[in-house]
């Protein structure tokens, strides 16, 4: 069993609290990632999991029983470091093996002169090269077991060190930006592998990076980091569709939501850039708010168009248009909001003529709306009074956890 | 359990380390206690560490007295001085021409260097004493600078330093009309000042402490380095008076010492430069 | 290398440039070239030739005898005994002074609040002037008014005359000589320590690597590699070229049982004048450096290779 708790867990540098009170719960064979800006704490949580650093408060578990008193060998943990930290001394073969050789050769059949005379030592060592072997095998660096890690591309040396972490088979692997000493092509290429992985090898996977496309199209969940806490815990869509928090909605998705002010009318309602959306916030009059649209929930059209029923459409003036190909990225200076540009994302054919004045036309459902603290404010259609969210792929609205 | 390893570890450690300084220490502590000791207490065989009276007005006057101390650390100070700035002068301009112009010769030059680099300076020591006392300037300040005039240290070390200087900087210079020295002199020369300072340290250092070539050339005590200057000093006190002995010695290692404290990092970076070249 | 504008110049522009280029050259190393010829190079050969001849210092002239000095030095017991003397030395020294430079690394390495205190204590030895911390240490290791004998007298153990007896003074000087070089192989070997990525260490303790052995033996001691071979080379080198001590504390005596190279050839050049046998010794003592250096030279190369 290799599910993975952390109950609690605060850290504190000298008088900087880094982390604070972090409870997670990750099931046996989930990849979980921890996402963040630098210095929100991912780093310093996934190394007090591997026991490289002691927590200041709470405890870690790793298939229920707390190993907070385990050293880090001692935890069933292998971890792949951003820097891979491979022993630059040593061969391929003997970077993998140096685990096995650890656990399975006493110290005295380790010295140097002293080892030989171990009887079982030969025996041990083969087994060891038979398991490195197979390891090699999988991750394809079968070729590459006699070089140092001096002569290898960063791609090969990024396999050498998750082959080190698989020969061990540990209940969970932490992996430490690994992806992001590559290049941005073989980082690509990278994610696939290592989702390809993760499936094969079954194992609990608890990741970290600051590049949100990793983190969403690899993990079955995500936990966003900011400033020592977990923002949001969720799956990637649920990230994505229902933010907690507008730090989240701001983090997630490429190109970044757009966030335009709004106030709450007399009547309760949300006016922003003029346009008043059907919908109720239940806050009291002259709050103000954060809304937030994500490009692709924008439709723009030429000014004088008419919108579509449903729809609340603001005035917008083109601003600039760029193309990638399949889909073109408009960005526009919103009317009345001096300084808010809005992109929208639109397909190549349905894009509207290039120049001058638009109509930017969206539905409230789409809105996120957050309050003055940046949390996120439950809205309800008026007529139906329901929240009408949807997160694809599931069946009822979860509730966000914090 | 841990913690108690933890610190029976510590205790190990500290313990050997402090076991390790008290060697190093004994003898200027020695020498400090001793210096300002009478001569009855230093004759008495006792383990006593403080003195019972202190006569340390007494030994450092004799030092100072019967030996010219001070004369001692200044001509120390301009003999390494003298050196530095010869030295600096011409491994400059050498190790920025090795290092950014093409001349005919500059390979063999370089391969020569290299090879210089291995010849201490107690072989060609013979022949320049020859030399020197042919032309009668032995017992003179030039003739203890002389051998080292030449660093080929510095030039090697400048040369690395000056090799990693952008090539666009010096064409814009030129274009501006600078001429090559002041080029060197104006704006690489400042950019490579840590190196710089760094082998100051270094050379002023190995020539204060330096013995073999000073003992050589030189027999006037008037210009002897503090070195030559203790060793006079010594066999003229031979056996007797330890306290003045140790007062000397005190005297003339202060001032590196107190150098060294001071200016802890740019000694260490000098020292280290020997392991980076 | 050094590219000149090329201008749209004609070639005579190009060429004079290229010629002021060369000139400037020449001139910026014309003074460390005269003195590499004339302090070096010159002496280097005048050394050479001398060494085959029988000039002693003040002689009006001088005849060439081939392999004599040198046949001389082979049979001399007063050199053969400064040659094993010199051997033996850095026989002691080496491992000494390597070893505990070392070791006081490793420790003082980990040391966080320490740190600054034991590396400028363990360093002041570098900095003092070796003439007269030696005159100290002749004081301190006086048979009747020094306190290591005192020591020892208290512990029971019988006083030695460290710097007397012919057979305790040369790995008394040894010692003198480990004490005054330790520290500075401290600051070399604290810089490759330093130079060790951290999460090397980390990757190791996860691995398995926990105990303080295991981790010098896996990581400290391999990469450290590099560092040892140039800091056994140049205390080699150090230790060989020993004079200082010798010529302040011992004089070579008793009975030349700390007689060393160096102190042969000064005394052989600049008291007894024999100036072209001092040659020879000198070319032998350049011979053994040589072979030191060559070695340094080869570790050098070695130093880029883990990259």
């Amino acid at each position: 069993m290799a599910s993975v708790a952390l109950r609690s867990i605060s850290k504190s540098f000298d008088t900087t609290q880094v982390l604070s009170n972090i409870d997670l719960e990750i099931a046996d064979g989930e990849f979980v990632t921890l996402v963040g800006a630098s210095g929100c704490g991912k780093s310093t949580l996934i190394r007090i999991i591997a026991g490289l650093e002691p927590q200041s408060a709470g405890s870690v578990e790793v298939g229920g029983r707390a190993i907070d008193h385990l050293r880090p060998h001692e935890r069933r943990v292998a971890m792949v470091f951003q820097s891979y930290a491979l022993y630059p001394h040593m061969s391929v073969a003997a970077n993998i093996a140096l685990p096995l050789s650890m656990q399975r050769l006493s110290l005295w059949e380790r010295l140097p002169l002293v080892k030989h005379l171990s009887p079982r030592r030969r025996s041990v060592t083969r087994g060891i090269a038979k398991e490195v072997d197979a390891v090699a095998a999988q991750l394809q660096i079968g070729a590459l077991l006699a070089r140092r890690p001096s002569q290898l591309s960063g791609g090969q040396r990024q396999r050498v060190a998750l082959g080190r972490a698989m020969v061990r088979h540990p209940d969970v692997f932490l992996m430490d930006e690994p992806l992001s000493n590559l290049d941005a092509k073989l980082r690509v290429h990278m994610r696939s592998e290592l989702a390809e992985l993760h499936a094969r090898l079954g194992a609990t996977f608890v990741y970290v990076t600051h590049d949100q496309v990793e983190a969403m199209t690899m993990s079955d969940r995500v936990a966003m980091m900011d400033a020592g806490r977990i923002l949001q815990l969720g799956t990637p869509s649920e990230l994505y569709a229902r933010p907690a928090n507008l730090k989240v909605a701001q983090f997630i998705g490429s190109p970044a939501i757009n966030v335009l002010p709004g106030q709450v009318d007399s009547g309760g309602r949300i006016v922003v850039a003029g346009a008043a959306l059907p919908v109720d916030a239940s806050l009291p009059a002259g709050s103000a708010v954060s809304v937030g649209l994500r490009p692709e929930s924008i439709t723009p059209l030429p000014a004088g168009h008419r919108p579509p029923r449903d729809a609340v459409s603001i005035g917008a003036r083109l601003r600039r248009v760029e193309n990638l190909g399949a889909e073109y990225i408009m960005h526009c200076d919103v009317d009345g909001l001096d300084g808010t540009v809005v992109t929208c994302r639109v397909s190549a054919e349905s894009a509207p003529p290039g120049d001058g004045a638009l109509l930017l036309a969206f539905s409230p459902f789409a809105c996120h709306v957050f309050d003055a603290a940046g949390e996120r404010i439950r809205v309800v259609d008026d007529a139906s009074r329901r929240e009408a969210v949807r997160i694809p792929g599931a069946t009822a609205v979860p509730n966000p956890t914090r | 359990m841990k913690r108690v390893r933890r610190v029976v570890g510590l205790l190990l450690v500290h313990g050997f380390l402090l076991a390790g300084a008290a060697f190093v220490l004994l003898p200027f502590v020695w020498m400090l206690v001793t210096s300002i000791k009478p001569p009855d207490e230093i004759f008495t065989a006792t383990l006593r560490l403080w003195p019972r009276h202190v006569a340390a007005v007494d030994n450092y006057s004799r030092a100072l007295t019967s030996a010219p101390l001070l004369r001692f650390g200044l001509n120390g100070l301009i003999v390494c001085a003298g050196i530095l700035v010869v030295q600096l002068l011409v491994a400059i301009p050498c190790a920025y021409a090795l290092a950014k112009l093409r001349f005919p010769g500059r390979n063999v030059l370089f391969v020569l260097t290299l090879l210089a680099l291995a010849i201490p300076v107690q072989v060609p020591a013979l022949p320049l004493y020859i030399a020197l006392a042919n032309i009668g300037l032995l017992n003179t300040y030039v003739s203890m600078m002389v051998p080292f005039f030449l660093s080929v240290f510095a030039i090697f070390l400048l040369r690395q330093f000056f090799k990693g200087f952008p090539d666009d900087i010096l064409q814009a210079a030129r274009l501006d009309g600078m001429s090559e020295l002041e080029i060197v002199w104006r704006i690489v020369v400042p950019s490579a000042w840590p190196a710089i300072a760094a082998f100051a340290v270094f050379s002023f250092v190995a020539h204060w402490n330096d013995l073999y070539w000073p003992l050589i050339v030189i027999s006037d005590a008037n210009l002897a380095p503090p070195p030559l200057g203790m060793m006079f000093f010594a066999d003229a006190e031979t056996g007797s008076n330890y306290g003045a002995l140790t007062a000397a010695a005190t005297i003339l290692t202060a001032p590196l010492v107190i150098a060294f404290l001071l200016a802890r990092r740019h000694f260490i970076a000098g020292i280290t430069m020997t392991g980076v070249k | 290398m050094s590219t000149l504008v090329q201008g749209p110049a004609a070639p005579g522009g190009l060429r004079r440039r290229e010629l002021m280029e060369k000139l400037t050259g020449m001139g910026f190393a014309l003074p460390a070239t005269l003195l590499l010829l004339t302090t070096s190079l010159a002496p280097l050969a005048v050394l050479v030739v001398m060494a085959f001849t029988d000039y002693d210092l003040g002689n009006l002239d001088f005849k060439f005898i081939g392999l004599a000095n040198f046949g001389k030095a082979m049979t001399d017991p007063a050199f053969r005994r400064a040659l094993w003397n010199t051997f033996m030395y850095v026989a002691i020294v080496l491992p000494l002074a390597v070893g505990l430079g070392l070791l006081v690394a490793v420790l003082v390495h980990g040391r966080k609040r320490t740190r600054s205190f034991y590396e400028v204590v363990y360093f002041l030895p570098v900095t003092s002037t070796l003439i007269a911390m030696a005159t100290v240490w002749t004081f301190v290791l006086h048979p009747k008014l020094g306190p290591v004998n005192a020591l020892l007298d208290a512990l029971g153990i019988e006083r030695q005359a460290f710097l007397s007896d012919p057979g305790l003074v040369l790995p008394t000087l040894a010692l003198i000589g480990v004490w005054h070089l330790a520290g500075f192989n401290m600051v070399l070997f604290l810089a490759g320590l330093t130079a060790i990525p951290k999460d090397l260490y980390e990757a190791a303790e996860v691995d398995g690597c926990a105990n303080p052995i295991d981790r010098f033996l896996t990581i400290t001691w391999p990469l450290l590699g590099p560092t040892t071979m140039f800091v056994i080379v140049t205390t080699s080198i150090t230790a060989f070229k020993v004079f200082d001590t010798v010529a302040v504390m011992t004089h070579g005596g008793p009975i030349g049982a700390s007689e060393v190279l160096l102190y042969s050839i000064y005394l052989e050049g600049f008291q007894y004048f024999h100036t072209a046998y001092a040659a020879a010794l000198t070319v032998v003592f350049l011979a053994f450096i040589l072979v030191f250096s060559v070695i340094q030279a080869f570790v050098l190369d070695r130093r880029t290779h883990y990259g």
